[in-house]
């Protein structure tokens, strides 16, 4: 399925290689008008009115003003700072989880897969339309106190090591760091392996036997030259999976307890339950600038340093 | 020892098998539960054996509603997010224009912002319009985040596109329209509908932002949720081993007709 696996974004989309051809002077503008339009109104514009929220005061009976109430932000990083680095935290972990795990799989079905790529690409894919929500439910089920996985992990004393860590609590599993971290792995794993996949699929097969022939042994092999071939697959996969476990809310809220809570759920419940406008949308603003600021770092380390 | 060599010669297939295990443990579990007839309203623990739910799986008041609400909804997004994203895609391949920087900019941010930011302004949008949340404010939002995927899609394909071809019919007298038709279009179906279908997928299957903008509609994924504190009825879990099993038939089923196209050109 080589369409489907195209579909994950390429992050930085390469320019083309011939200068696009003139015709209508107008005809680009008229081709975008409508897309761009619907961006910047349904898109844009909300971030301002967000802006704008996050610095007014009042109530929701007698209505908001915009006061440049900075205060908010102090007030919103002061009580929630856990939430923010559990946030980060657990989203790291899962994304280096999805590392170590969506490598293998990518790479098999890049070079060891032969007439079976095909079968694992639709295993791999499939799960994208059954609901991610169904799906992480059947999580509660895998993972129960009294399931065959917990049972497994006590008898195999996993669960004091974990336990000692902080990770785990008790003799179980659900309502733990470990459960939500478990599910975001899950989550966005397929987002690592597309990419991954996408950029091993590109190398030549010849520079593995090329580096057989200069007698590397095959971890050699891939870590001088498979590993940085890819490495455009695995900035791209790591942003796919980091980004949107950072402001996940759903896995923390169905697998995790009160201490496991994200800012994502902080966010949802302000603004939905609570309804303290100007609060939420000063987190959601932290939440944006903290990972608009920890991405561009990243990007600027892997883009330049790591991938040479 | 030969249990170690073993290993070590094919860890990389071994280990692949795992997560692939990993990926579809909770499908196997979701169409085992189907067949389960539990005790009380969670579906947690295996009962026993039964095909109730298969039978009736409209049995539980508003899911087939929510259900068919979502599939309404997935199906306006795919055509509006498609038709918008494709004309994108190709005015940026195709033309050179001041701004392209910036379009391209303003196509890539909502695909790198957190779900949850773009739901919560998006909401703070529709309260300082003071417009009422439901089917519309939804569709809005799913037409918005599928848009930058569709662009993605088709920019892919329409950039691989050898421009000579439009240039031959156009050497045999096709008119701008008549190429587009007849040679443009057919060449950048494929990533049309690789865009189309996700769109589908993406918002058949979203929650976050549907969650802060739906107001007192209920979506299907939204039912699920609600469904995760009242007590999980076992037809979800027949909803779906049933979409897991049309996306593996419509994959298969496209993958083949692409093979056969592939052979009649060979």
């Amino acid at each position: 399925m080589p369409t489907l696996a195209e579909a994950p974004p390429p992050l930085a989309p390469p320019e083309p290689a011939k200068p696009p051809r003139k015709r209508g002077r107008f005809t680009p503008y008229w081709l975008l008008l409508p897309g761009i339009l619907w961006l910047v109104v349904f898109f844009a514009l909300p971030l301002v009115y967000q802006a704008s929220t996050s610095v007014q005061t009042g109530s929701l009976e007698q209505g908001y003003k915009v006061t440049w109430h900075f205060a908010t932000y102090w007030h919103a990083l002061a009580e929630y700072w856990p939430q923010f680095v559990r946030s980060v935290l657990y989203a790291a972990a899962a994304t280096v989880l999805c590392l170590l795990l969506g490598y293998p799989l990518a790479y098999l079905i890049a070079f060891r897969a032969g007439r079976w790529r095909n079968l694992i690409m639709i295993l791999v894919i499939a799960p994208f339309f059954t609901s991610f929500l169904i799906r992480t439910l059947a999580w509660k089920t895998i993972l129960a106190d009294n399931g065959p996985v917990v049972h497994a992990l006590n008898t195999l004393h996993v669960l004091d090591v974990t336990g000692w860590l902080g990770w785990t609590a008790g003799d179980r599993v659900l309502a733990t760091p470990l459960a939500v971290v478990c599910g975001l792995t899950y989550n966005f794993l397929p987002f690592m392996i597309l990419p991954l996949y996408s950029s091993l699929e590109r190398i030549d097969g010849r520079l593995h036997e090329a580096a057989g022939d200069l007698y590397a042994r095959p971890w050699t092999t891939f870590r001088k030259v498979t590993f940085p071939l890819s490495m455009p697959g695995v900035v791209s996969g790591t942003l796919l999976t980091f980004i949107p476990a950072a402001g996940d809310y759903v896995n923390a809220e169905l697998l995790g307890s009160t201490d496991t809570r994200m800012i994502g759920n902080v966010i949802q419940t302000q603004f939905l339950r609570v309804l303290d406008y100007p609060t939420a949308a000063a987190l959601s603003f932290i939440l944006m600038a903290a990972i608009l600021a920890m991405v561009t770092l990243y990007i600027r380390r892997a883009g330049t340093e790591d991938l040479v | 020892m030969a249990v170690f060599t073993w290993l070590k010669r094919r860890l990389v297939v071994v280990a692949g098998l795992l997560t692939l295990a990993y990926l579809l443990l909770p499908n196997i579990v979701v169409t085992v539960f189907s067949f389960n007839k539990p005790k009380g309203r969670f579906n947690y623990e295996w009962q026993h054996f039964s095909t109730d739910a298969w039978q009736d799986p409209c049995g539980v008041a508003d899911m087939c509603g929510s259900l068919g609400l979502s599939l309404q909804i997935a199906l306006w997004a795919t055509i509006g997010a498609t038709a918008l994203g494709t004309m994108i895609a190709f005015a940026l391949v195709r033309y050179r224009f001041r701004a392209r920087g910036a379009v391209n900019s303003l196509i890539f941010l909502p695909m790198a912002m957190p779900e949850v930011v773009m739901a919560a302004s998006l909401l703070t949008l529709f309260l300082n319009m003071g417009a009422q949340l439901g089917f519309w404010t939804i569709l809005i939002a799913h037409i918005m985040f599928c848009l930058s995927f569709v662009v993605t899609a088709v920019k892919a394909r329409v950039m691989s596109m050898d421009p000579r071809l439009e240039e031959a019919a156009r050497d045999l007298y096709a008119g701008p329209v008549q190429t587009f038709w007849r040679v443009t279009l057919p060449i950048a179906a494929p990533g049309i509908a690789a865009g189309a279908l996700l769109s589908f997928a993406l918002s058949f299957d979203d929650f976050i932002i549907t969650n802060f903008n739906a107001g007192s509609t209920v979506t299907f994924p939204m039912f699920v949720w609600g469904s995760a504190q009242r007590g999980t009825p076992v037809q979800i879990n027949v909803i779906g081993t049933a979409m897991f099993l049309i996306a593996v038939l419509f994959v298969l089923v496209s993958m083949l007709v692409t093979r056969r196209r592939g052979h009649q050109k060979a």
